[in-house]
C-alpha cells in the first residue's frame, strides 16, 4: 500500500466501493405492447429515470415503476416527458414498464435515461472523501462546477435533439402524405371525369329492347 | 512500482468482469430487439451485453450458458450495415459512426427455432461519445494526476457539445429542406389538379355536346 501513488490508490478505492451504472437507450414500442426493464439495486443508492416520447401518435406513453416488494413507486398514464428521482429503500430488483397498450395503431419511439449514482468509468472520483487532508483547492472545485454545468448542457442538448427529431419526423411524414394523397386525388379526378361521361352516354344509348322508347314516353 | 503495476492489473482484470448491475430486459429466443441511437459523425460507441437463459428447474436465470450467442447488427442512417458479428453469451462491441444520424443497433440470438422459444435475459449497456471513454484507464495509461484527468474530461465533454451543435445545424438544414419540399409539392400538385379539373370540364362539355348532336337530341 505504501508504494502506491495517490491516484492509483484513489482509483482502486473508488472502483471497489461503488456499484454504479448509467444507460441511455432509445427503442421502439409497438402498438399494444409493453416493455419492461429491470435492475438490481442496493439500499442507499439513488436512481434517476428520465423518459421522453420521440415519435408516434399523440406522443404519450404509460409508465409504471415498481419496487422489489411490488409496491408501485410511480404510475402515470399518457405522459410525454418526465423525470423521476428516487432513493432506494429496499434491496432487490426494481422494474419499470412502458405500456403502449392503449394504442391500437401507432407505435412509439421512446428515449430513456437511467442513472444510478453516477457512472464509475465516467466519473473520476466523485465528491467523496479525499485521502489528502484539507479542502479542495479552488481549481478543483471550479473544475467540478464546470463539469456539472457541462453535464447539464449535454442533457439539455439531448432533449433539444429529441424535440427536434419529433418535429422532423412529423414534417417528413407530412411530406409523404401530401405526395400520396395529391397523386390519389389527381387520378380520382381523371377517373371521375371519364366515368361521368361514360355513365351519361350509357343512359342515352339505344338498347335492343324498348328502353329508349320508355324514355321517349 | 511492481505492486502498483499488479494493483493496476487487478483493476483492469476486474473491469473485464462484466458489471453485474446493469439494466436488463427479457426477450424470447427468436425475438429481435433494436435500439435507435442518434449521434453525430465520428462518435465512438461501446456496447456491452450479457445473456442468461431461463432455466425451468431452478425457475431462475443461469449465469452463463454456452451455445447461446448473440448477433449484433448495427446499421447506419443510410441503412448500410456497419457491424454484423456473432458474439458469445457475453460480448463487447465497438464502432465509430461515419455519417451523422440515426444508427440502429439490433440484438438477436442465433437460435434456430422458428418461433417462440425460451426466454432470455439480456443485460445491456451502451455508451456513446464521451460516456464511452474510460477515464481510469486513460489516467493509468498516461499517468495523469486527478486534476489533469478532470481537465481532460472537461475537454472531451466540450468536444462532444461542439459535435452535437454541429450535428444540430445539419439536422435543421434537413428539416428546412423537408419543409420546403412539402411546400413546393403542395403548390405544384394543387396547380396540376386545378388544370386537370378545368381540362376535364371542357372535355366533358365538348364530348357530350358532340354526343347529343350526333343523337339528334340537341
Amino acid at each position: 500500500m505504501l508504494g502506491l501513488s495517490l491516484p492509483t490508490f484513489l482509483i482502486s478505492i473508488i472502483f471497489l466501493l461503488k456499484q454504479i451504472g448509467a444507460s441511455e437507450l432509445t427503442f421502439e414500442l409497438p402498438d399494444n405492447a409493453k416493455e419492461c426493464f429491470h435492475e438490481k439495486l442496493k439500499v442507499g443508492s439513488k436512481f434517476t429515470l428520465e423518459y421522453q416520447v420521440v415519435t408516434g401518435g399523440n406522443y404519450d406513453v404509460d409508465l409504471e415503476l415498481k419496487s422489489p416488494s411490488e409496491k408501485i413507486l410511480y404510475k402515470e398514464t399518457k405522459k410525454q416527458y418526465d423525470q423521476i428521482e428516487k432513493t432506494v429503500e429496499e434491496d432487490g430488483v426494481y422494474v419499470f414498464c412502458f405500456s403502449n397498450e392503449f394504442s391500437t395503431i401507432t407505435h412509439k419511439v421512446i428515449y430513456i435515461d437511467w442513472k444510478v449514482d453516477g457512472d464509475p468509468e465516467h466519473e473520476i472520483s466523485g465528491p467523496g472523501p479525499k485521502v489528502a487532508a484539507g479542502a479542495l483547492t479552488m481549481i478543483e472545485s471550479n473544475v467540478a462546477r464546470i463539469h456539472e454545468n457541462l453535464e447539464q448542457a449535454i442533457d439539455y442538448q439531448t432533449h433539444h435533439r429529441l424535440r427536434e427529431a419529433t418535429g422532423r419526423a412529423r414534417a417528413e411524414d407530412l411530406r409523404e402524405r401530401v405526395q400520396i394523397w395529391s397523386l390519389g386525388q389527381f387520378i380520382l379526378i381523371i377517373i371521375v371525369a371519364i366515368g361521368t361521361v361514360l355513365l351519361l352516354r350509357s343512359f342515352f344509348t339505344d338498347r335492343r329492347t324498348g328502353s329508349s322508347m320508355a324514355w321517349n314516353r | 512500482m511492481y505492486t502498483q503495476f499488479k494493483i493496476l492489473l487487478i483493476i483492469c482484470f476486474l473491469q473485464l468482469i462484466p458489471v453485474s448491475h446493469t439494466l436488463y430486459f427479457h426477450i424470447s429466443e427468436t425475438e429481435r430487439k433494436c435500439f435507435i441511437e442518434e449521434m453525430p459523425d465520428d462518435t465512438l460507441v461501446i456496447g456491452k451485453y450479457k445473456v442468461e437463459l431461463f432455466d425451468e428447474k431452478t425457475n431462475g436465470y443461469l449465469p452463463s450458458t454456452p451455445g447461446i450467442g448473440m448477433h449484433v447488427e448495427v446499421k447506419d442512417p443510410d441503412d448500410k450495415i456497419v457491424l454484423s458479428k456473432l458474439y458469445t453469451n457475453e460480448g463487447r462491441f465497438t464502432f465509430t459512426s461515419h455519417t451523422p444520424g440515426e444508427h440502429v443497433i439490433c440484438l438477436y440470438s442465433n437460435s434456430t427455432a422458428w418461433f417462440g422459444g425460451q426466454k432470455l435475459r439480456v443485460h445491456l449497456d451502451i455508451d456513446i461519445g464521451e460516456h464511452a471513454i474510460d477515464y481510469e484507464r486513460v489516467g493509468a495509461q498516461e499517468k495523469l494526476t486527478e486534476l489533469q484527468l478532470r481537465v481532460r474530461q472537461l475537454l472531451d465533454q466540450v468536444e462532444q457539445i461542439t459535435k452535437e451543435q454541429n450535428y444540430q445545424r445539419y439536422r435543421e438544414e434537413r428539416f428546412r429542406a423537408t419543409s420546403e419540399s412539402t411546400n413546393s409539392r403542395v403548390l405544384w400538385w394543387s396547380l396540376a389538379q386545378l388544370i386537370v379539373l378545368v381540362i376535364a370540364g371542357f372535355w366533358q362539355m365538348r364530348h357530350l355536346k358532340g354526343f347529343f348532336e350526333a343523337k339528334k337530341l340537341v
